[in-house]
C-alpha cells in the first residue's frame, strides 16, 4: 500500500548539510503493524512525516495505493492525509477551547459533513472508547490517558487505512500507556495499519514487524523487504 | 468545509480570548462611533446653517439699486448715478407671470416713542407680501393690511422686544405709538425669531411703504423683495426681472439681483466637504484599529500554531485555515461596527438632547460609509495573520511545544 522508493531528506542547518534520511526503501502493507525505532536523532519522526504526507522528501518517490504523491500540491496532500491517515501524537494535540466531543468531531467538520451524520459518528466512536460520560469536558478537565482515547477516537473517525502514532505513549504512565498501545492493537486486530515511532523497545518489541533507524537509514527490518 | 461550520469555529475561538476580542471590538467600536457623530455633527451643522437660510425662502431673489460692476475699463465720462428703485418698479415686477410675490423695502431710522419712553430702531417700509417673503410669524395681532402701497396709513407692527421696552408688561396692542414726528396704530407684534441675516426683527418697526416714504421724505427703495413662482425658474426670473428694470429705467441695467439659492447652494457645499474632511479624520481611527486587528490576530497566529499544525495534519486544505482566521478577523470587526454603530448613535441622541436647538442625527450614509470601512479593515488587515497560518508547515508547527 505503501511504497517508499530511495526516499532521501536533507537540510542546511547553517552551512552544514544534513541528512535526516538516506536513500530509504520501504514496503508497506495494508494491515501491518509496524513500529520505527531508534535514537534520538535518527530520522524516525521525519521517516513518520514524510510517510503521513506532512513532509516532503528531498529525493525519491513515493508510492500510495500505486500513485504518485511524491509531486502532489499542499491542498491535494491535504486531502489525501484527511482521507488515508489517522494521527496520534505524544503531545495529543488536542484543541484546548473544544471539548472531547467537539475535537473528534474536527476532521469530519473539515471533511465537510452534515452535522447529523457527525453527531451519529461521533456518538458511537465516544461509545466505543468509553468516553461518553466525558464527552462535555475540555481538555484540561481530562487525565493524560483520557486525553490519548480522545486523540485515538478522532484519528479513527475518519475510518483511515492507516494509523500513525509518534510516542503515542510518552507523555503517559506506564500503565496508562499500555492501556492507550493495547487500543492501537485492537484496531490494527481490525485490519487498520499501524505504524508507530518510539523509542521504547518495550512497546516497540510488541510490534509484527520492527523497523530500526540510526542516521537516517534503515539498520534492522524484521519484515520483508521489498 | 461547510460555512455554517467555519463560522461556528471561529466564533468559537472569539468567545474563549475574551480580552483579545474585548480589545479588538473596542478598537473597532472607537473607530466607528467617531466617524458616525462627527459626520453627525458636520452635518447636522450644515443642515442648520441651510435651513436658517431657506427659512428666508428659496424661492426669494432680491433686488437692490445699482450694478456691482467687476469689469475694468476707464471711468465714464459723466457722473453715472444709478436711478432709484421705486414703488413704482414694484409694481411693475408684481405684474410679472413669473413673479408670485413682491414686497418693496424702505430702510430707515427714526426714535418710537410711548408715554415718555423713546428709543431709536430701524424703521422698514414696505407692504403685507413681506410676511409672507420672509416667512415672519405673528406674536400677537396681524401683520400690515395688504392695501394700495401707493397709500399711507397710521399702521405698524413692531417687534417683541420694542414692544417690552416700550409697553413693558401692559399690552401693546392697539396702543399708539410716535415715529419721528407721527402717530401709528400698532397692529401687531412679531414673534421672537432672532437676528435673521443681519437685521434684528425684535427691535424694529414695519410700516407701510408708503408712510415710510413720507416719513424719510424719499422715493428710493432700500431693494425688492421678490418671491419666483418656482424655485427652478430663478435664473429664467431673474432675467425676466431685469428685462422689466430695464424697460423702467431708459434702457439701463442697473440693479444687482441676488437669488437666496445660489447662495444656500455655496454655503451646502462648503458645509459638505468640511463633514467629508472631519468623517475622513474619524475614518484614520478606523485605519488604527485594523491595524490592531492585524496586530492582535498575528499575536493569535504564533499562539495557535499548534491548532494549525494539528488542522494541516488532519487534512485542512490552506483555504480552510486562511478563511478561518478571516472570517475570525471579520466576526470581530462586525462585533465592533455594531457596538460602535450603537454607541455612535447614542453619542449623537445624547448631544442633540444636551442641545436641542441643533438637529444632531447622524445621516444614513454615514452609518453605512462606517461600517462598511470597519468591514473592510477588518478583511483588508484580517488578510496578513491569515495567509501567514495557511502557509505554516505543519511539521514544524506540531513540532513545537
Amino acid at each position: 500500500m505503501i511504497r517508499l522508493t530511495e526516499i532521501g531528506k536533507e537540510f542546511l542547518l547553517g552551512e552544514q548539510r544534513v541528512h535526516a534520511l538516506r536513500a530509504i526503501n520501504l514496503r508497506i502493507d495494508r494491515g501491518e503493524y509496524l513500529s520505527i525505532m531508534g535514537p534520538s536523532g535518527s530520522g524516525k519522526s521525519t521517516l513518520l512525516n514524510m510517510i503521513a504526507l506532512l513532509d516532503r522528501p528531498s529525493s525519491g518517490v513515493y508510492l500510495l495505493n500505486e500513485r504518485d504523491v511524491t509531486g502532489l500540491g499542499d491542498d491535494s496532500l491535504a486531502r489525501v492525509r484527511r482521507e488515508n491517515f489517522g494521527f496520534v501524537f505524544q503531545f495529543f494535540h488536542l484543541i484546548p477551547r473544544l471539548t472531547a466531543a467537539e475535537n473528534i468531531e474536527v476532521p469530519l467538520i473539515l471533511a465537510g459533513l452534515e452535522p447529523r451524520q457527525r453527531q451519529a459518528r461521533v456518538k458511537a466512536v465516544l461509545e466505543s472508547y468509553s468516553l461518553v460520560d466525558r464527552a462535555g469536558h475540555r481538555p484540561d478537565q481530562l487525565s493524560g490517558g483520557q486525553r490519548q482515547r480522545v486523540a485515538i477516537a478522532r484519528a479513527t473517525i475518519m475510518r483511515p487505512a492507516v494509523i500513525l502514532a509518534d510516542e503515542p505513549t510518552g507523555n503517559l504512565d506506564q500503565a496508562t500507556g499500555r492501556q492507550v498501545i493495547h487500543l492501537l492493537e485492537q484496531l490494527n486486530q481490525q485490519g487498520i495499519t499501524l505504524i508507530l515511532v518510539t523509542h521504547d523497545a518495550e512497546i516497540g518489541g510488541h510490534a509484527t514487524r520492527r523497523i530500526k533507524l540510526v542516521d537516517g537509514m534503515i539498520t534492522e527490518d524484521t519484515g520483508v523487504t521489498a | 468545509m461547510r460555512t455554517e461550520d467555519t463560522l461556528q469555529l471561529a466564533a468559537r475561538s472569539i468567545l474563549a480570548n475574551r480580552l483579545r476580542t474585548l480589545l479588538i471590538v473596542l478598537g473597532v467600536a472607537i473607530g466607528v462611533s467617531a466617524v458616525i457623530v462627527l459626520t453627525a455633527l458636520g452635518d447636522s451643522a450644515r443642515r442648520y446653517i441651510t435651513g436658517e437660510f431657506s427659512e428666508l425662502g428659496t424661492n426669494m431673489i432680491a433686488i437692490l439699486p445699482g450694478r456691482s460692476e467687476t469689469t475694468g475699463g476707464p471711468p465714464p465720462l459723466m457722473g453715472e448715478t444709478p436711478r432709484d428703485l421705486t414703488i413704482d418698479d414694484a409694481l411693475a415686477l408684481a405684474r410679472s407671470p413669473l413673479i408670485k410675490q413682491v414686497a418693496p423695502l424702505m430702510l430707515g431710522s427714526a426714535p418710537v416713542a410711548h408715554a415718555g419712553l423713546e428709543r431709536e430702531v430701524t424703521i422698514f417700509g414696505t407692504t403685507a407680501a413681506m410676511q409672507d417673503i420672509r416667512k415672519l410669524t405673528m406674536a400677537q395681532g396681524q401683520f400690515l393690511p395688504d392695501i394700495d402701497p401707493h397709500l399711507a396709513s397710521p399702521v405698524c407692527v413692531i417687534g417683541e422686544q420694542l414692544a417690552s421696552e416700550l409697553f413693558g408688561n401692559s399690552s401693546a396692542l392697539g396702543q399708539w405709538i410716535r415715529i419721528g414726528d407721527r402717530r401709528f396704530r400698532v397692529y401687531g407684534i412679531i414673534a421672537k425669531s432672532g437676528v435673521s441675516l443681519g437685521a434684528d426683527l425684535d427691535d424694529m418697526a414695519f410700516i407701510p411703504v408708503a408712510s415710510a416714504a413720507a416719513l424719510f421724505n424719499t422715493q428710493s427703495l432700500f431693494r425688492i423683495l421678490t418671491e419666483a413662482r418656482m424655485a427652478t425658474g430663478i435664473s429664467a426670473t431673474s432675467g425676466e426681472i431685469r428685462r422689466i428694470i430695464k424697460d423702467r429705467h431708459e434702457g439701463e441695467d442697473d440693479i444687482t439681483i441676488v437669488a437666496q439659492d445660489s447662495i444656500i447652494a455655496t454655503f451646502d457645499r462648503i458645509m459638505l466637504a468640511l463633514t467629508l474632511g472631519i468623517a475622513g479624520i474619524a475614518a484614520i481611527s478606523l485605519a488604527v484599529a485594523g491595524i490592531l486587528i492585524m496586530n492582535i490576530m498575528l499575536v493569535t497566529v504564533t499562539q495557535r500554531t499548534e491548532e494549525i499544525g494539528l488542522l494541516k495534519a488532519l487534512g485542512a486544505p490552506q483555504r480552510q485555515i486562511r478563511n478561518l482566521f478571516l472570517t475570525e478577523a471579520l466576526l470581530l470587526s462586525v462585533g465592533g461596527a455594531l457596538v460602535g454603530l450603537l454607541l455612535g448613535l447614542a453619542v449623537a441622541e445624547l448631544l442633540h438632547r444636551l442641545y436641542p436647538v441643533i438637529p444632531i442625527a447622524a445621516p444614513l450614509w454615514s452609518i453605512f460609509a462606517a461600517v462598511g470601512i470597519a468591514l473592510a479593515t477588518g478583511l483588508l488587515f484580517g488578510v496578513l495573520p491569515a495567509v501567514r497560518a495557511a502557509r505554516q508547515d505543519p511539521v514544524s508547527a506540531l513540532a513545537r511545544r
